[in-house]
């Protein structure tokens, strides 16, 4: 079995897997955990019963993993609990996004994913509200100068991010899923009415379609795809997850039409299948194809996320490696600003890093 | 085949290109440098250590010096975890301590199935003892006077304890001895092997002490704790010894735990079961003799 398919194969048919030699191991367990997606792996290993299979090395780092992303998820729990305390008597909805909405409703996706930060989404109006409550519960502003906390109430699509005095855990306050100074303005009003209430909790979550363009919109439009495989794990699982309900596939392609992501979402469906083997189908496949970028773009972007998920047999970044995560990170920034903005945050970006040098 | 089965120029080289791996107790570390101490220091400290062939590594640890000045001037050693680079750059003369140092952040880094106790422990007759303490109560120390007089070496500083079955997963590394305990342990076990002094470190001055072949032959044999014994070095007292409370035993370890809260419910299982199957005693001493006849007064049988 080639190199570069056995992530794919971990995350979709893992039997062939217990033929791996202990090498072949090596390189898949230090992938996986570069990646961020090891939490993941062990889940998907177990739900197939086959983690006893594993020789005991790799299978010890699985075990680890999973005792992390356990942990990661408690953590998380606690932390919604504390700002369910801090939010709940507001008369204003408030949309978990992310990490902690596929957790509040249970879904597979939270299995053995890392990440206990949590993301609100509010109406603008309602950003400072929720901020002072906040910190009037115990989260304060983690150092920042002028300069960062004009940036993101100026240019950002989220205040400057919130930690708690105490547990060190960060809250990061939305008004919309996308930079205002990017290319692409899903509407936030919408996102807000189509969200659903969660039961026995003051918070509501993205709807299904929402909910898969959102982190669409993280992976492909505002990140630098620096954890790669993550993202498109991410997007597999919620359209494994949704796409079992048919009427599911054409209400997320004429919302990803309402909402302007359309871009987004070809990437995500083009990815997470090429990738992950993700379920779609055919007539969605077709139908976003109008939706792509034109011909070397879409060459590019091949290209570059190629390099990017690829597993590496040596424990550190081969040349062309290290080139593909540069141009995501410039393209990223590129989406996110105009150039004149681009270039006023970036000399200032290098001022601080200068001044923090002959510091 | 050990370490030792191969001549020093041979293990410089292929150090070097294309690196290669050790396996000490549950762990194999695969580690790649040009740097000649490095390969010097592993053929002395790691004899009777086997290499790994053909095997899964769970760290990949390179050794490397910087392409930048002070590749020549002033040397320096850059060190890599997997592909990231956890530590700053350090004079090259530190690489072994370095190595070291490196390998114990790794293991404390990446490892959840096993509660990490930062302690020394010891065995003798199927009984172990846990010695943790902060740095310069004088663990190392003990922990290496007795290994010198027939105590099988399990491990200097981390003790990995299983949460399913309480025992300690042997490492069998090298004993790290700071400043004025280096001279002192080189008078005192005169039959042991020792590293060239590492100077200037964080720690001030450090020197390796070899682990016994037998204790290194011995390193896949798990066993199971009976003592927990907090060290005291304190000039010129004489040896003491307190019977401590359970609970006291136990705020005293968690706090200083690195992997404790992670693990949850099964850390506190596992340190709750740990500490009803050990005596728990503080241990005031200043001569090394005296120590050294009461941890061999300590009932031996299971």
């Amino acid at each position: 079995m080639a190199i570069d398919t056995f992530l794919k194969s971990v995350l979709t048919e893992p039997k062939p897997l217990m033929e791996l030699s202990e090498p072949q191991w090596d390189v898949l367990i230090h992938s996986a955990q570069r990646m961020g997606v090891l939490g993941r792996v062990q889940y998907r290993l177990a739900e197939g019963g086959l983690v006893n299979g594993v020789p005991t090395q790799p299978r010890m780092h699985l075990e680890s993993a999973r005792i992390v992303a356990d942990n990661e998820r408690r953590i998380m729990r606690w932390e919604i609990n504390r700002i369910a305390r801090a939010l709940g008597e507001l008369q204003f909805p408030i949309v978990l996004l992310k990490g902690a909405a596929y957790l509040i409703t249970d879904m597979p996706v939270s299995n053995g994913r890392v990440s206990s930060d949590i993301d609100l989404l509010v109406h603008k109006n309602n950003l400072a509200t929720v901020e002072s409550a906040l910190i009037a519960h115990g989260w304060e502003h983690t150092k920042l100068d002028d300069y960062d906390q004009f940036y993101y109430r100026i240019w950002s699509h989220e205040l400057p991010p919130l930690r708690h005095r105490e547990r060190g855990t960060i809250v990061d306050i939305h008004h919309t899923i996308l930079p205002p100074t990017g290319r692409l303005h899903p509407d936030p009003r919408k996102l807000m009415a189509a969200a659903v209430a969660v039961d026995g909790s003051p918070f509501r979550v993205l709807c299904a379609s929402d909910m898969v363009l959102h982190s669409a919109a993280h992976a492909f439009q505002d990140g630098d795809l620096k954890r790669g495989l993550k993202d498109i794990v991410d997007i597999d699982d919620l359209l494994r997850y949704f796409g079992v309900n048919s009427s599911f596939w054409d209400e997320l392609v004429d919302r990803s039409q309402e909402l302007n992501l359309v871009r987004p979402l070809y990437y995500a469906l083009r990815y997470s299948s090429l990738v992950l083997n993700t379920p779609i189908p055919p007539a969605i496949m077709d139908q976003c194809r109008k939706f792509a970028p034109s011909w070397p773009t879409g060459q590019l972007m091949d290209y570059l996320v190629a390099k990017i998920i690829s597993p590496r047999s040596q424990g550190w970044p081969g040349i062309t490696h290290g080139i593909a995560a540069s141009s995501l990170y410039v393209r990223s920034h590129w989406l996110r600003m105009p150039p004149l903005l681009l270039a006023r945050h970036l000399v200032h970006q290098w001022r601080q890093r200068r001044d923090h040098r002959s510091e | 085949m050990n370490v030792s089965q191969i001549s020093a120029s041979e293990l410089r080289r292929s150090l070097h290109d294309p690196g290669f791996g050790i396996r000490t107790g549950p762990f194999v570390v695969r580690i790649n440098s040009p740097i000649p101490s490095v390969a010097d220091g592993l053929g002395l400290l790691y004899k009777d250590f086997p290499f790994a062939v053909n095997s899964f590594a769970d760290f990949h640890v390179r050794l490397d010096r910087p392409y930048n000045l002070h590749r020549v001037w002033h040397p320096q050693v850059v060190c890599y975890l997997n592909d990231e680079c956890p530590f700053a750059p350090l004079p090259s003369d530190q690489a072994l301590a370095v190595f070291e140092s490196l390998l114990n952040w790794s293991i404390y880094a990446t490892t959840y199935h096993y509660l990490i106790i930062h302690a020394a422990s010891f065995e003798r007759g199927g009984c172990a003892a846990i010695l943790p303490a902060p740095p310069g109560s004088g663990k190392s120390t003990l922990c290496a006077a007795l290994v010198s007089r027939g105590w099988r070496l399990l491990t200097d500083e981390l003790t990995l304890i299983s949460p399913s079955t309480g025992s300690i997963s042997p490492l069998a590394r090298p004993i790290s001895l700071k400043n004025a305990s280096i001279d002192i342990m080189q008078a005192f076990a005169t039959r042991e092997v020792f590293s060239p002094k590492v100077y200037n470190t964080i720690k001030g001055t450090i020197a390796y002490m070899r682990p016994p072949s037998e204790s290194v032959a011995r390193m896949h044999e798990t066993a199971m704790p009976r003592w927990m014994i907090f060290p005291k070095y304190q000039a010129e007292a004489t040896t003491s010894v307190k019977l401590l409370p359970k609970g006291l035993a136990f705020l005293r370890l968690a706090s200083g735990l690195v992997n404790y809260s992670i693990l949850g419910a099964m850390g506190f299982e596992a340190l709750t079961q740990l500490l009803e199957r050990t005596q728990c005693y503080e241990f005031l001493y200043s001569d090394l003799n005296e120590a050294i006849d009461w941890f061999n007064r300590l009932p031996s049988t299971n």
